[in-house]
């Protein structure tokens, strides 16, 4: 047997579903949020790129649902059970959410990182989604990558190195 | 209705004319700091989606070093100015005189950052007073902030704004490059300015020429 793994990538305000052999991956992570929600029976899994906290911030009358933590979610869940997972096997993995640069402004949205991590777990909780690991906040971007069999999420950074939660 | 959809090829134009001041501006001051001829291309003003502004310079993954600067006012928005790493370790050693510097193994020695930093500010405020005098808009910068990450960690940030209203921005791209003789030239670093979406209809009427006419 001779399977291909492909790398699925996510872009910024994207999402996507995978399912074993394959790996899914989201790069450049700020103040944006990675989401995994994995199975923890079969070996599934779904990636969203976060970039705002709330479907409520949007001026315009079409969003885009993988943008906001509020409907990104429900969405990814829904694309994740037409794939055969049930909602009670689910879990997820976050990480990204950091303050990229510090500034003194009183501009809510320059702390955007920690109230996009504040978004997605008030979201996760009310599917009842626990979330086993994380790697949030501090000032470094992420590149991160799951893989729906060994249920592990790379994390790599450019100032400390790589590791796997 | 987008504001991108209203913006329409004149507004274009102007927008490079903005890129073309601000950028030409900061450029006379890096030649002036580096004693260097620095020359500067013909601002690219593009309206692309999100990811395709980290393709801009080298992906989402891609490494650079940044000086960010909001700008506040009356036409609020963002500068970015970007070295690849190896630029800026040139600017650094000319600078401080050091000579093996390396991004390799942080924490870097404070005159080293605190260099590149000073250059980032100069060359952004270079940009912003030009942009203000042609304006005629009071822009006042923040104090800017150096980042040395991912692409995509370091744009998302000055995308928010413009998030909210589009999944689309509109950039406006100048590079500056040097010449090393007089044939070769390189992209040594590129200004970006991201302007938030209410401030494009203050930057047009501002110079006559305004969206909804």
């Amino acid at each position: 047997m001779n399977e291909t793994v492909n790398i699925i990538k996510v872009g910024i305000a994207d999402m996507n579903v995978v399912e074993s052999p394959n790996l899914i991956r989201t790069s450049g992570l700020g103040s944006c949020v990675g989401v995994v929600i994995y199975d923890t029976q079969k070996e599934i899994a779904g990636l969203a790129h976060v970039m705002l906290p709330d479907s409520s911030l949007s001026k315009t009358g079409t969003i885009n649902i993988a943008k906001y933590a509020d409907t990104a979610i429900e969405e990814l869940l829904y694309r994740i059970s037409k794939l055969g997972s049930k909602q009670s096997n689910l879990k997820a993995k976050i990480a990204g959410g950091a303050q990229m640069f510090q500034f003194s402004s009183q501009n809510d949205m320059m702390r955007i990182g920690p109230r996009n991590v504040d978004a997605v777990k008030k979201e996760l909780l009310r599917f009842r989604i626990p979330i086993t690991a994380e790697d949030t906040g501090g000032s470094s971007g992420r590149t991160i990558e799951f893989n729906p069999s060994t249920r592990m999420l790379n994390i790599r950074t450019v100032n400390q190195g790589v590791k796997d939660i | 209705m987008s504001f991108i959809e209203q913006i329409k090829s004149h507004h274009l134009d102007i927008l490079r004319e903005v890129g073309n001041i601000g950028a030409g501006n900061a450029a006379t001051s890096l030649s002036k700091i580096l004693g260097k001829t620095i020359e500067m291309t013909v601002p690219n003003v593009r309206i692309v989606s999100f990811d395709e502004m980290m393709d801009m310079v080298g992906g989402s993954e891609n490494v650079i070093a940044s000086i960010f600067l909001r700008i506040e006012g009356d036409a609020p928005g963002s500068i970015y100015f970007m070295l690849p790493l190896e630029q800026a370790k040139k600017y650094i050693e000319q600078m401080t005189g050091e000579t093996n510097f390396s991004f390799e193994n942080p924490p870097f020695s404070e005159i080293s950052v605190s260099a590149l930093q000073e250059l980032g500010n100069i060359l952004s405020g270079s940009y912003l007073s030009a942009l203000s005098d042609f304006t005629q808009l009071n822009l006042y910068p923040s104090v800017p902030a150096l980042g040395i990450d991912m692409v995509g960690a370091i744009l998302s940030y000055g995308l928010m704004e413009v998030s909210q209203v589009s999944d689309y921005a509109i950039v406006i791209d100048t590079a500056v490059s040097e010449q090393e003789d007089s044939i070769t030239e390189s992209v040594k670093g590129h200004f970006f300015l991201l302007l938030d979406p209410e401030s494009f209809e203050k930057i047009f009427s501002a110079l006559g020429v305004p969206i909804d006419e």
